[in-house]
């Protein structure tokens, strides 16, 4: 459903997108049943002259199966669900795989700050390369980032990755992504931050390894000159 | 006749009036302030909630109208208000979540249909503690009064959303409102303060003052459902008055509780907020469910589809409520292990509310519907909450929540619950109960009026914002333009839908202003039982004078007996002698 209205950049997107889709088909399910019946019912039992309501209590054991068995029903979708939501959150958020880049994200009011790793491909070293508002990184590689913030909440958000991750000042909180497909994107922060929170539009570039070394490159020249 | 403790409730009568058990208090000539002011009577007490609970509610949707304004003509000025600032759009979007909640749901639902049906349909004079009661609506009065000074103080109002997450609303120098995030805090203590007060009545009331014969599965459900409500949200509330408590330190004398420069933990915070905050859901939700119970079972004149059910489900959800606080922290730095627990706890609540919707529908089954005005907005309940129920279970599952999580996806479902609870629920109970509250029948036509004049833009404004939260729209933005991803032409379609679709809704809202005041005057007499129902309420005179009762009555059976069979009329009142 989602990638209808947003592209899938990141390879956990479909991951996401079909656990919506999974989720609208089984809830989307009960919602037109349930509203069928519902208005059946109501054009069906319309007040006529003469006719009267009928006694039912609903404690009987052939009654109460009329909400028993959806209820029943209700469960095991349930718990479908349940796993599916699971599944994947494991694997998007409880578990990451090894990095092969690491990017430090801090949120402030209202800025966002990258750190790439530069040349050496370590952070904390001379040829980090420091970004506002500017995220690069490379297709098809595995980043973990390292969010920090510096002063309130705020939240780092890819919508094409659909990733969302709050930073917490205080704490570093370590997520993963690994982008699909070369493009300019939106950064968003989705945590109320203050009266700039709509102030905080960053942009993520995802190029190719090349283009990537070259902007690692040029980005050392200034930084040297 | 009266029961001890109705005796008890007599003798609290006395004090406050001077007048003794037995006498009659429908002749007892009261001056306006004792009247109407300083009443301890519960029906003058419901009113006065009721209309300060309106009140709030004109203002947080006054608060709406412009925010909305912005968001489909960004940067524009606003009819009535001005350009919007961003602080300004902060504070307005943060009063208008707060004043829906606390000072729109809890006090129409609760303290005023709790006041004026609890005594009334369990068939005594009044509650266990009328002063008690009496000061819970001075104390909630006084709430709502520093709310509304919030806004007037250097600064402004408070606009760190109506979740006040610290480090941004416990400190001035990032939230910039240094006087009003202190007494948006204090608003909502005094608020819950007045609450965990007519909470303890309702309760106390419920348990000791019934009519003679009322056993506990003869209670009607409305009343049941008050009673949860008080009881959830006396469990939940006290962490939150503890963070609240920590908040105002923090803001003010430099305390560090959720400052993590010194130990402190912002999440904390979340926790105890959340811990009370999804309760408060529920104790929103079941006053609603109960009015809808009440409507339902007379204009269908069928009895509720398995009572017990439906109390047992209502005791469920209750109890589970306080399992799934954590569904709001998903992705706030929560142990990641710890979504799973509560994604679980989560989903499963849907059992519990999908059968209150079952045991609805299932009411309807072999009824005899009639479509009064009150019987649509109780339908239009159930239509519309499913949608809130259903697109609530994207949200509890860890998975999607992701990226649903703090956009207009997730403002559209929690709508697709609120409205239904704090709009059309009311709009239920007020249309079903005006006349034994003032003993005028309201306009019916114009009464329907204003209910689909209601009810079809309500979808159009919500509709539009699933869509645009697909679409990425994050919440609490103050324009759109700096995300190129967002500031496209279908999104500002969007938005400008769902704002006309909320001017209409709000024009039509005159339609019922009009119908409530010029049926004061005008409306058909009602007489004491217009909608031939059975619960005791109906059974005292319209409206009920001060005592309620002629003679308090006994109670013979449940509330529902509609249609019962190998009888003529199609009801038999609760009080009839078999």
């Amino acid at each position: 459903m989602i990638e209808r209205y947003i592209e899938q950049a990141s390879t956990y997107a479909a991951d996401i997108d079909n656990l919506i889709t999974l989720i609208g088909v089984i809830v989307g399910f009960w919602f037109v049943l349930v509203e069928l019946v519902f208005f059946g019912l109501i054009i069906t039992f319309r007040r006529r002259p003469g006719v009267k309501a009928q006694y039912i209590t609903g404690e009987e054991k052939h009654q109460k199966r009329w909400v028993g068995i959806p209820h029943e029903l209700v469960l095991v979708c349930d718990i479908v669900i349940i796993i599916a939501a699971v599944r994947v959150w494991v694997n998007v958020k409880q578990t990451q795989p090894p990095a092969q880049e690491t990017v430090r994200v801090i949120a402030q009011q209202w800025a966002w700050s990258f750190v790439h790793a530069g040349k050496d491909g370590k952070l904390d070293t001379a040829d980090d390369v420091r970004t506002v508002d500017e995220l690069h990184v490379k297709v098809g590689t595995t980043y973990h980032f390292k969010l920090e913030s510096r002063d309130v909440l705020h939240s780092f958000s890819v919508p094409v990755f659909r990733i969302k991750q709050d930073a917490i000042p205080g704490r570093v909180i370590t997520g993963w992504f690994k982008a699909t497909k070369i493009g300019v994107h939106d950064i968003q922060c989705t945590e109320i931050c203050g009266i700039g929170h709509a102030l905080m539009p960053a942009r993520i570039h995802i190029q190719s390894k090349g283009e990537y070394d070259t902007w690692v490159a040029a980005q050392s020249a200034t930084a040297s000159r | 006749m009266a029961t001890p403790a109705q005796e008890h409730a007599h003798s609290h009568e006395e004090h406050a009036h001077g007048h003794g058990a037995g006498h009659d208090h429908g002749h007892h000539a009261q001056s306006f302030w004792s009247k109407y002011v300083f009443s301890v009577d519960h029906k003058v007490i419901g009113m006065q909630y009721m209309f300060t609970g309106l009140f709030m509610g004109i203002i947080g949707a006054f608060f709406s109208y412009v925010f909305r304004m912005q968001m489909a003509y960004p940067g524009h000025n606003v009819p009535g208000y001005g350009v919007v600032s961003p602080g300004e759009y902060n504070a307005l979007i943060t009063n208008h979540g707060t004043i829906m909640i606390f000072w729109l749901a809890m006090p129409v639902l609760v303290a005023a249909f709790g006041n004026f049906l609890i005594p009334l349909m369990l068939g005594c004079d009044d509650m266990v503690f009328p002063r008690l009661n009496r000061l819970s609506y001075q104390i909630f009065l006084l709430s709502a009064l520093v709310l509304i000074a919030s806004w007037f103080v250097p600064g402004g109002g408070f606009g760190g959303a109506w979740t006040a997450y610290p480090p941004l609303s416990a400190k001035s120098q990032y939230n910039m409102t240094p006087l009003g995030s202190t007494l948006w805090v204090i608003a909502v203590a005094l608020e819950f303060v007045a609450f965990l007060i007519g909470g303890i009545n309702f309760v106390t009331t419920a348990m000791n003052s019934r009519a003679p014969g009322m056993k506990l599965f003869d209670i009607p459900m409305v009343v049941w459902m008050i009673v949860i409500a008080s009881i959830l949200f006396m469990a939940s509330v006290g962490p939150l008055i503890a963070g609240a408590a920590m908040l105002v330190f923090d803001q003010t004398v430099g305390t560090g509780f959720f400052d993590p420069v010194r130990g402190g933990d912002p999440i904390l915070w979340q926790h105890l907020f959340w811990f009370f905050g999804h309760p408060e859901v529920y104790v929103v939700l079941l006053p609603a469910v109960g009015i809808v119970a009440e409507i339902i079972t007379v204009f269908a004149r069928k009895k509720l589809f398995a009572y017990k059910t439906v109390l047992y489900t209502a005791f469920g959800t209750g109890i589970l409520s306080f399992f799934v606080w954590a569904h709001h922290q998903f992705i706030a730095g929560i142990d990641p292990r710890m979504a799973n627990v509560f994604t679980a706890t989560t989903v499963l609540i849907s059992i519990p509310i999908a059968e209150m919707m079952f045991v609805f529908v299932a009411t309807l089954y072999g009824g005899s519907i009639v479509l009064t005005t009150p019987m649509l907005w109780a339908l239009a309940f159930i239509a519309e909450f499913i949608i809130g129920g259903v697109t609530g279970i994207y949200l509890g599952s860890s998975g999607s929540d992701i990226y649903f999580h703090d956009t207009y996806f997730v403002l559209a479902h929690f709508h697709y619950t609120f409205v239904p609870i704090a709009v059309i629920a009311v709009f239920a109970g007020i249309t079903y109960w005006y006349p034994k509250m003032f003993g005028k029948m309201l306009n019916d036509t114009l009464g329907k009026i204003h209910f689909w004049g209601t009810v079809i833009p309500f979808n159009g404004i919500f509709i539009p914002l699933f869509l645009t939260g697909m679409g990425g729209d994050h919440r609490r933005i103050h324009n759109y333009n700096n995300f190129p991803e967002l500031a496209n032409e279908r999104m500002y379609f969007l938005r400008e839908f769902a704002t006309v679709s909320l001017l209409v809704l709000l024009a039509f809202q005159l339609v019922f202003i009009i119908n409530f005041f010029w049926s004061l005057k005008a409306g058909k007499k009602a007489g004491n039982n217009p909608w031939d129902a059975n619960t005791l309420e109906w059974q005292a005179p319209s409206p009920p004078p001060h005592g309620n009762f002629a003679e308090l009555p006994n109670c013979y059976r449940g509330p529902y007996e509609y249609s019962a069979p190998n009888r003529d009329k199609d009801y038999w009142p609760q009080n009839e002698p078999a």
